[in-house]
């Protein structure tokens, strides 16, 4: 699955994706492929402030977890339910209905575009 | 990076597949080829293929092979008849397991011992040690062997409609071989060949399914892999990693080494005391201390079943209200049953069926009660 060339990543292979102030963020196919099943998922509450770096969640598999860190800070406005309930969205469907949470961003961390990414992934 | 992993003989076949690998006691073996929960449940409903061409096989020949491993494993392979597979333990003189084991009895005096890939070198090299005096002669044949596993409700009706594959004794067409593949027995195993290569076929397997396991020379894997999958497609045969190989034994209740068995674990904490054959005459490495008891405080080993979805994994920490009572050695959530499920190590105090006991899941404590083992067993028809 190509790294789509509209979002930015991070070394801890997570997406972002930028809409205003408010960003969605996700795992990429590489994480979601190095997990294998997905089988549980745990996400912050809205309304949780998050920092840049930080462990907001986790993503297990049948045989590992996974921790998901914030790639922005700021606060939860929004966090994908339908992932909760059908954690197989984030390996069917990475960078799009398997997203997991949306922040209103008050700063950035550090990412880089999908050129980078895909060198990083050996893309 | 993987130059310095050994390959299996069928890593091209893998790679053609899709398989993605992983890093397993030093061999680059398929880790899924697409989804571990696709595969485990096709050993469940239909039937997997899996590349196991890690493990070792050591032969033991000779005179006196059958006393000599009466003397060097935990089992009486001597009284076994020939075509017999016994799981058996490798110990130490403190009793301690330095390798589970199959020991397959050929002949007379031709043994096969079927040992883990990451004590390969340890088995084989005390094997020879233990041999001194004994006319037997130890062969690790490891390298040129492979081993394929078919695991599943289906595993037999796919070796019998595998027209190559046929049993020695009974003539060579398929009708003829499928007979005997049906009565082959749980833990027995009869040669047999494949395209003119021959082959031990075995009823054995990790992952609580029916299934067979199947020794032929590495040069030859490829060939019959192919075969098998051709053969099997219309029984929804499905090439199956490690991922869920090893969720399939967990589901089994089956102990892998380095998780729930290693030097410092005795037979009968792991529940294993069967497989240790005391009342066998003569002496055997590890006797003297297996009789002098293990300490009645030692930990034991019990199954755990949880709520929700969250895994208790391998070194977490147990507890009874504030006192740590153990920790967890394998752990997943079970793709069959849907609820976490793990082995652990616990106090003896707080090991009996229905016992509720705490695991700490990352900072989180969850509740797990002890169950009886195994978590899964296949309907007997």
């Amino acid at each position: 699955m190509p790294n789509p060339t509209d979002l930015k990543y991070t070394a801890e292979h997570e997406w972002l994706r930028e809409d205003g102030d408010v960003a969605t963020v996700g795992i990429t196919a590489f994480a979601a492929e190095k997990l294998g099943d997905i089988v549980y998922i745990e996400l912050p509450r809205v309304g949780t402030t998050v920092s840049a770096g930080s462990i907001v969640g986790e993503i297990e598999s049948t045989k590992s977890v996974g921790e998901l860190y914030s790639p922005v800070s700021g606060e939860v406005t929004e966090v994908n339910d339908a992932v909760v309930g059908s954690p197989e969205l984030v390996n069917s469907e990475p960078f799009g209905a398997g997203w997991l949470v949306k922040v209103r961003v008050t700063a950035l961390g550090e990412t880089m575009d999908s050129v980078a990414y895909d060198t990083l992934t050996g893309a | 990076m993987t130059e310095n992993l050994r390959q299996s003989p069928l890593a091209s076949a893998h790679r053609a597949l899709g398989a993605s690998f992983t890093d397993f006691a030093g061999w680059d073996m398929p880790v899924r080829y697409s989804s571990d929960l696709a595969e485990h449940h096709a050993v469940r409903t239909s039937a997997g293929l899996f590349d196991i061409s890690h493990m070792a096989e050591i032969s033991v020949v000779g005179e006196d092979a059958g006393r000599f491993l009466d003397y060097a494993v935990s089992t009486q392979p001597s009284v076994d008849p020939v075509g017999r597979a016994k799981y058996s333990l490798l110990l130490n003189e403190a009793g301690g397991v330095l390798d589970d084991l199959i020991v397959y009895r050929l002949s007379d005096t031709h043994f096969l011992v079927v040992a883990n890939a990451g004590n390969r070198f340890v088995v084989f090299d005390e094997l020879v040690a233990r041999s001194a005096g004994f006319a037997v002669e130890v062969r690790d044949q490891s390298d040129e062997t492979a081993m394929l596993a078919v695991q599943g409700p289906r595993a037999l009706d796919i070796l019998l409609a595998t027209p190559t594959l046929s049993v020695d004794g009974v003539g060579a067409s398929a009708e003829a071989s499928g007979t005997s593949l049906t009565e082959l027995g749980y833990y027995r195993c009869t040669p047999g060949s494949f395209l003119g290569a021959p082959v031990l076929i075995a009823r054995t397997g990790y992952t609580g399914e029916d299934g067979f396991e199947i020794y032929i020379d590495a040069q030859r894997a490829s060939e019959l892999w192919t075969a098998l999958l051709e053969v099997g497609e219309a029984f929804g045969l499905v090439p199956c990693g490690l991922a869920c190989r090893d969720t399939l034994r967990l589901e089994a209740g089956m102990p892998l080494y380095g998780h729930e068995l290693d030097l410092a674990t005795r037979p009968d904490q792991a529940g294993l005391a069967r497989s240790v054959a005391l009342s066998k005459p003569g002496d055997f490495v590890g006797r003297a201390a297996i009789q002098q008891g293990t300490p009645t405080d030692a930990p034991v080993l019990v199954g755990l079943v949880g709520d929700g979805k969250r895994a208790a994994r391998a070194g977490y920490e147990i507890f009874s209200g504030d006192a740590r009572v153990g920790e967890v050695t394998s752990g997943a959530l079970s793709p069959t049953l849907g609820y976490p499920i793990a082995l652990a190590y616990v106090d003896p105090s707080v090991g009996a069926v229905g016992t509720a006991l705490e695991v700490d899941v990352r900072g989180t404590r969850l509740v797990f009660t002890v169950t009886a083992l195994p978590f899964y067993s296949r309907k007997k028809i």
